[in-house]
């Protein structure tokens, strides 16, 4: 009986050593999944035309050399985001007028486009072009609508336009306020549609 | 004469290690849950372009990776150092771009097919030919959301590596 009255400690010094041994395994083996990008979509099957004016499409092209112009003339990679949004907002119809973009804060000038909606861009690469250069100037139309889309959002709801698609976006937000930030969304995209065209330059 | 008994010198008390197995474990049920185990084994350079705009995508289930990218490793001697698509855990040629996509497709939740999106992750050195018939290719069998898979980092590091 009196053997049994204490029972010898099991040692757990060996056991940090099991779970460091396991942890170690998990560390080599796994990665935490790190996938963002920018998320674009390629154009349906069917061929579409359409008359467009000259001063409603922006053209970008990047040469084989991955040079950048800019509506006909060499421009620097820092300069586009910048051109990119005084085009897009610039909103050159006339108060009164059918098509006047009354939410644009762009210097309203004849050469630039009527209004966001009509706004097209048309990036036109050539086989050689860097993809890198190619994500560039993808990084940077998407950051003048991203910062376009934020004012419009700021002054119309109080919050950016990246904060609300994060926020639908996050686990738990009840379905009311879900579909608020759904039809907000909607509206800022409606205002600034994101309209870019790809071409492909076969000789430059 | 009395000694004094003093402590210093004497033996410390041990300190308990009895919890230490329990951190570890907290750690390792963390790193297990946010972790996914690759079962692709990478076999083309990728080393992908920096982006500040970049969007996360909010489901990996849906998305279907193609990779592009010079050979790497043993592949070199096979293959040269032309870059290659990788889909899956092979090799494929531009011609079988679009079916071993759809292949790939197939195998992801039915409920989730409307919404797939093609994660292209195309190492920096790629040129646009590669990129333009790769979407081509899908375009043809229906899969338009693309996703050009970045890491976050100044942009203009791009261009400046080129020189």
């Amino acid at each position: 009986m009196s053997r049994c009255r204490q029972l010898p400690e099991v040692n757990a010094g060996s056991m940090a050593d099991i779970a460091f041994l396991l942890l170690i395994f998990f560390l080599v083996t796994a990665s935490i999944p790190t996938d963002e990008g920018l998320r674009r979509r390629t154009p349906p099957l069917e061929d579409q035309t359409a008359e467009i004016k000259d001063k409603n499409l922006f053209e970008i092209n990047l040469n084989q050399n991955s040079d950048l112009m800019v509506e006909g003339e060499v421009r620097l990679f820092s300069e586009l985001k910048e051109a990119a949004k005084r085009f897009i907002d610039n909103g050159g119809i006339l108060p009164g007028d059918s098509g006047f973009c009354s939410y644009c804060g762009g210097a309203r000038e004849a050469h630039l486009s009527d209004n966001p909606q009509k706004a097209i861009i048309a990036l036109g690469v050539a086989r050689e072009t860097d993809y890198t250069v190619y994500v560039t100037v993808q990084n940077e139309l998407q950051g003048a609508y991203n910062e376009l889309r934020n004012t419009a959002a700021m002054e119309l709801f109080g919050s950016t336009y990246e904060e609300m698609k994060k926020q639908y976006t996050t686990a738990g937000v009840s379905p009311e306020r879900k579909k608020v930030l759904r039809s907000r969304i909607k509206k800022i995209q409606e205002m600034y549609p994101q309209k870019i065209v790809e071409t492909t330059i076969t000789n430059f | 004469m009395i000694r004094l008994k003093t402590n210093r010198g004497g033996n410390l008390p041990a300190i308990s290690t009895a919890s230490l197995p329990d951190i570890v474990f907290i750690l390792l049920f963390f790193f297990m849950t946010v972790v996914t185990i690759n079962d692709q084994q990478l076999m083309v350079e990728n080393t992908l372009p920096f982006a500040t705009e970049a969007e996360k995508l909010e489901k990996t289930e849906n998305s279907i990776a193609i990779f592009v990218g010079r050979p790497k490793g043993e592949h070199i001697a096979a293959l040269g150092t032309t870059p290659r698509i990788q889909l899956g855990n092979r090799f494929v040629n531009m011609d079988q771009v679009a079916a071993a996509t759809l292949g790939e497709l197939y195998t992801i939740p039915e409920h989730l097919r409307n919404s797939a999106t093609i994660a292209l992750k195309a190492d920096r050195t790629i040129k646009m030919g590669v990129i333009l018939d790769i979407k081509e290719a899908l375009r043809q069998v229906n899969l338009f959301k693309i996703n050009y898979t970045t890491v976050q980092g100044d942009v203009f590091q791009n261009i400046e590596q080129l020189d």
